[in-house]
Order: C-alpha cells, then sequence, then structure tokens
C-alpha cells in the first residue's frame, strides 16, 4: 500500500510540479543565449515567479517520495514505472498548458504506458 | 531553414545531456537509499534517524547534483518546446538507467523488464516524430 501512495505523489506531484515549471518557463520565452551570464539570469528571472515555487514545492515531494521508494525497491524497476506520469502530463498539457496534442503523440504516450505496465508485471 | 528545424537542432543535444544527467543522478540516489534502512518497515519515530543517515551520504549529493544540472537542462528546453514533446523524448533516460542499474548497481534486470523498457523506447521514437512546439512561435527572451 505504501508503495502505491509514494508512486502516486511521483506520478501525480511531480507531474503536476513539472506543468507548473513549464507555464513559468513558457512566460520567460525562448532561450537564444547560453552564456553563463544569460543563464544565470533565466534561472533568477524564473525564481521571480510563482509558478515556478509552486512547481518545486510540488517537486519536491515527487522527489521525497521517490528517495523513500528507492529504499526498498530496485531503481530499474521504480524509474521506469514512474512513467506513468506521460499520460497524466499529456492531459495536464492539454487542459493547462493549452498544448494540442496530435493523433501520433497521443500514440507514442500509449506505447510508453504499455511499457510501463511490462515493466510493472516484471515486479519482484 | 524552418523554425521547426532550427528548433530540432538545437532540442536533440539538450536532450542527450540530459538522458545522460538524469539517469545518473537516479542511480546515485538508489546507491544513497540502499545504504540506510527501508521506509518499508521503519517506524516514524526512525524517519528523523534515517534521514540524517541520509543526508550524510556522499552519493545522495552526488545524485542532487546531477538532477539539479538535469533540471537546468530541462528548464531551458521548456522555454521552446513544448512539454508534451520533452516528457516523452527526455524517456530515453529508461534505457540508459536500466544499463546504469545493471552496471553500477547490480540490479538483475529480467528479459521482461528489458522488453517493458524497449516499448517505452518505442514510445519515445513515436514521439520524437512530432514537431516540438505545437502553440505557435515561442517569444523571444
Amino acid at each position: 500500500m505504501l508503495e502505491i501512495i509514494l508512486f502516486f505523489f511521483i506520478v501525480v506531484a511531480g507531474t503536476g510540479g513539472e506543468l507548473c515549471v513549464s507555464r513559468a518557463m513558457k512566460s520567460i520565452g525562448e532561450v537564444h543565449d547560453f552564456s553563463p551570464k544569460s543563464i544565470l539570469n533565466f534561472i533568477l528571472q524564473s525564481l521571480r515567479l510563482p509558478w515556478m515555487w509552486l512547481g518545486i514545492a510540488m517537486m519536491s515531494l515527487g522527489f521525497f517520495s521517490l528517495l523513500a521508494i528507492l529504499s526498498f525497491q530496485e531503481v530499474s524497476f521504480v524509474v521506469p514505472v514512474s512513467a506513468l506520469s506521460y499520460a497524466a502530463g499529456a492531459f495536464g498539457a492539454k487542459a493547462f498548458l493549452g498544448e494540442r496534442i496530435s493523433r501520433n503523440r497521443w500514440v507514442g504516450i500509449a506505447v510508453v504506458c504499455l511499457g510501463v505496465t511490462i515493466v510493472w508485471w516484471s515486479r519482484k | 531553414m524552418s523554425h521547426t528545424r532550427r528548433l530540432q537542432l538545437k532540442t536533440v543535444p539538450m536532450i542527450v545531456i540530459s538522458i545522460i544527467l538524469g539517469p545518473l543522478g537516479n542511480v546515485f540516489l538508489g546507491k544513497a537509499m540502499k545504504g540506510v534502512e527501508s521506509f518499508n518497515s521503519a517506524r516514524v519515530s526512525d524517519l528523523v534517524a534515517i534521514a540524517s543517515e541520509v543526508l550524510r551520504s556522499g552519493y545522495l549529493w552526488l545524485g542532487i547534483s546531477c538532477l539539479l544540472g538535469f533540471f537546468i537542462v530541462h528548464m531551458l528546453l521548456l522555454t521552446w518546446a513544448d512539454y508534451s514533446y520533452v516528457q516523452p523524448a527526455t524517456s530515453l533516460s529508461y534505457l540508459s538507467i536500466s544499463v546504469l542499474s545493471y552496471f553500477v548497481l547490480g540490479e538483475r534486470i529480467s528479459p521482461l523488464r528489458w522488453i517493458g523498457v524497449t516499448v517505452i523506447c518505442l514510445g519515445v521514437f513515436l514521439v520524437g516524430r512530432t514537431p516540438p512546439s505545437t502553440t505557435g512561435d515561442t517569444h523571444r527572451a
């Protein structure tokens, strides 16, 4: 049961956090200059955005859940199963970020989920 | 050069960096957590002792450093590419994490798990054939 709860936090909080960070990044806009000064400015600029902090908080919850589950499960099992976030991410990106997800992309995401299911069957 | 082609030229190298840094970070975290008492059998009163033990592990900080590097690369990617493109594309890391888990952590990976990981990578390939951005031109920083 603890395993299911931890996976829930990894998938839902982790994906929710990434969506918040993605929303913050889109408000900054495309980065063209990769010099250290520009990257530092980009990081400082992102830290001024509330969406960024909400994202960091949710991703932290997902991260601590990952640490907890790694204490009793294999890395090669936990990380692939956490790919369940692909389905959550696609729905979230469509609803929350207004991204248009083509049929081909949905097919790819469905195949990723099939792979996750197979990995789950290999659970020891 | 078309907008989509230009985006792909800088997106691919960044994805390669992220599929190395992310799994390396997770493998180091796994190594750190294997050295402590399992959360599955731990009592609430043990959590402080476990947390302080974990925080003293060099592997934890090495893992966090790799994941921080991964996070910055990921953030840069998200300034121009769709989340629903970046997330599946970086999932090629599932192949590298299986290889690293086998060689670094000595985990036995069953044929079924290899098949699952391969299917995930096939899904990634299908997603990678779609355009990186579907929400129109990105804005200049």
